[in-house]
């Protein structure tokens, strides 16, 4: 299973292919469960990518836990909630305010 | 300290009003990414995981309160309200948006700073002693040179498009507290017999996938002939330096495929060319940069000796602070403060937009205006009056800064690892902060004595692990975080690349081994005053790999 994630141009923020979007977290994030899926995905990402909406664009594994899209790296973990060592910075902020 | 005449603040503004521009054009999809991203790279802008990342240059360090606060204010107004201070004595804030830089980029502007060469292939911050200017030990104050250094290589139209980035270190001590001889050229300012100042000059040193030891090309270069004589070394390394392969294309791998004695030749033939041209660097405008770096007016206060011994019989956090993080000053009524940026279980180099200003405001009450950053990411008052420790002692504890753990094992160097870093294959900063707190006692940490620990999250070593006495470096096996540990490494005078002790430990295991390691060191060292560094040399790493992995052996 996999996800289409970026960085925002404007400001640099992780974002997820969701819904036909950008979404700020990966929670709901579109998955591609075969090959064709997953071309489809990178083709929205080629074409964000040129359009300037996001940079850094790449296809990441993914699993789903109690119906929640988690990323399988620990890198895209950690760029799915923010810093371990500050609960307060990234995706998790938001999460626990 | 040095300020910027007509010519720099025009440069700056031109180069602040160019990148501004072509953030413009980006973000309206006048250029492209791949067209964007030198540029920016250029500017100090990377990408990393969660955002942008801009990384401002400190040059060797030196900083004023007026430009500190300035960083407190970008921290707030554009970031996060925090800042990182890293071991090329810059700082880095991790969030700012593309669409603020040049915002920021203005108010840098405005007190005299920039993040021009804080990336790509050319020459990076000159780094020098963080004790320069103060420091008893040293023969003159490396600072100017590094300045004419600074002037030289910015922009330089030949150099900035080198086979790979280039550092240059510069010490004025025969104690190097620059890793100088981790540089790409290291710089040992001194004095002759006669009385003149030039530098022993090291090339060919550096860390990341592959650590070299610099080897030292000159014992004596004539002050005059600094700029000649580095232009004649990045003429040759950037002739002969690998393009093909960009972990092969530092000047480092050009010395060791080359051979240093064959470096030399090409270098000292090049040299021959330029020595006595345009380059030679005329003695008024060495006076005249040096001029800038002149000591403040230190007055005679005597009355310091008598207020430090009352006020450490009142307070044992001063007593101990005093120990650990003030070292002495060419004048004697007078003491270099070390601010720990490591305080218990923090991160390491971290500092608030509210302990940056009330830095700021301590240095301009106790400390002649004048702060540095240092390698090890912490923060230096390079003058204070001993006479007025105890009250700097006691606004910094206000602020949470008064941590005495200068040279402990508490005083890691860490690199932003995983946590942060796009590069990175581990975290470090989590690391750190638990060896921190396994190590907490003052009592303890001053019972195992000067200790260097340093960390990296992946081969590049950012957190020169090759160079701690104790290295780790954070790698990815199997998805998993692995810490690598070495063993005997250093980055003074007498510079050694850490060995690997044997198999990699897992995050859970990391600490426990680390404790290990020191456990070990006290067990065997000679007495007290044998350093873990000095230990290690006598000893090499048969106990320790005994220590570690002893029981291994004997369950397979």
């Amino acid at each position: 299973m996999k996800v289409l994630t970026a960085n925002r141009l404007t400001d640099g923020i992780a974002v997820w292919y969701a819904d036909g979007g950008w979404a700020d977290t990966v929670d709901n994030a579109d998955i591609a469960h075969d090959k064709a899926a997953e071309d489809r995905l990178e083709a929205i990402g080629a074409a964000a990518y040129a359009g300037n909406e996001v940079v850094d664009v790449n296809l990441i594994d993914v699993s789903v836990v109690n119906g929640v899209v988690e990323p399988v790296r620990l890198r895209e973990k950690i760029r799915a909630a923010g810093p371990t060592i500050r609960n307060d910075l990234g995706k998790q902020a938001a999460r626990a305010a | 300290m040095y300020r910027y005449d007509e010519f720099d603040h025009d440069f700056v503004q031109a180069r602040v009003a160019e990148f501004s521009d072509q953030v413009q054009r980006r973000l309206a999809g006048e250029i492209t990414e791949d067209q964007f991203r030198p540029l920016r790279l250029m500017n100090g802008v990377y990408l990393q995981l969660h955002a942008y990342m801009l990384r401002i240059a400190v040059p060797y360090g030196t900083l004023n309160s007026k430009q500190l606060r300035m960083l407190g204010h970008i921290a707030r107004k554009y970031d996060k309200g925090y800042g990182h201070f890293t071991t090329r004595q810059n700082i880095q804030f991790n969030w700012p948006a593309l669409s603020d830089i040049p915002a920021i980029l203005a108010d840098l502007a405005s007190v005299e700073m920039h993040a021009i060469q804080t990336s790509g292939n050319c020459i990076r911050n000159v780094t020098a002693d963080h004790f320069a200017g103060a420091a008893a030990d040293e023969a003159a104050d490396p600072r100017p040179y590094a300045e004419i250094l600074r002037q030289w290589s910015s922009v330089h139209p030949e150099f900035s498009f080198l086979p790979r980035k280039f550092k240059i270190a510069v010490t004025g001590a025969e104690r190097d507290r620059a890793a100088i001889q981790t540089h790409d050229i290291g710089l040992h300012l001194k004095k002759n017999a006669a009385g003149e100042l030039g530098f022993a000059v090291y090339i060919g040193g550096g860390q990341g996938r592959t650590p070299m030891v610099a080897k030292k090309i000159r014992d004596f270069l004539p002050e005059a002939d600094l700029l000649s004589y580095c232009t004649a070394i990045l003429r040759v390394y950037n002739l002969y330096g690998r393009r093909d392969n960009k972990y092969k294309a530092r000047i480092k791998i050009l010395v060791h495929e080359t051979g240093i004695e064959e470096v030399t030749r090409q270098v000292e033939a090049e040299w021959q060319e330029l020595k006595d041209a345009e380059l030679k660097l005329p003695e008024a405008d060495i006076r005249a940069i040096e001029a800038y770096f002149a000591s403040p007016q230190l007055s005679e206060r005597p009355e310091g000796d008598e207020a430090v011994k009352l006020a450490r019989l009142v307070s044992k956090s001063f007593s101990d602070w005093l120990d650990q993080n003030v070292v002495t000053h060419r004048h004697p009524d007078y003491a270099a403060v070390t601010i720990s940026l490591k305080g218990i279980g923090e991160v390491p180099g971290d500092a608030s937009d509210s302990q940056m200003e009330a830095v700021a405001d301590i240095a301009e009450k106790y400390g002649f205006d004048e702060l540095r950053v240092s390698h090890e990411q912490n923060l230096i008052l390079p003058h204070v009056a001993r006479a007025d420790l105890k009250a700097v002692h006691d606004a910094l504890v206000d602020i949470g800064l008064a941590t005495a753990n200068s040279n402990l094992i508490s005083d890691i160097i860490s690199c932003p690892g995983l946590d942060y870093c796009a590069l990175a294959t581990a975290r470090s900063i989590p690391i750190a902060q638990e060896i921190s707190r396994r190590f907490s006692s003052l009592e303890r940490q001053r019972e195992i004595g000067e200790l260097k620990l340093k960390i990296s999250g992946c081969i590049n070593a950012c957190g020169h692990h090759h160079v701690g006495h104790i290295g780790i470096l954070g790698v990815e096996k199997k998805g998993a975080e692995l810490y690598q540990v070495t063993l005997g490494g250093s980055a003074d005078e007498n510079t050694s690349v850490g060995e690997i002790i044997g198999r990699g430990f897992s995050s859970d295991e990391i600490t426990d081994a680390i404790e290990q390691i020191v456990e070990t060191y006290l067990g065997l060292r000679l007495n007290p005053q044998e350093k873990f560094i000095d230990a290690y040399r006598r000893v090499g790493p048969a106990p320790f790999k005994e220590a570690l992995y002893a029981g291994e052996a004997k369950a397979a």
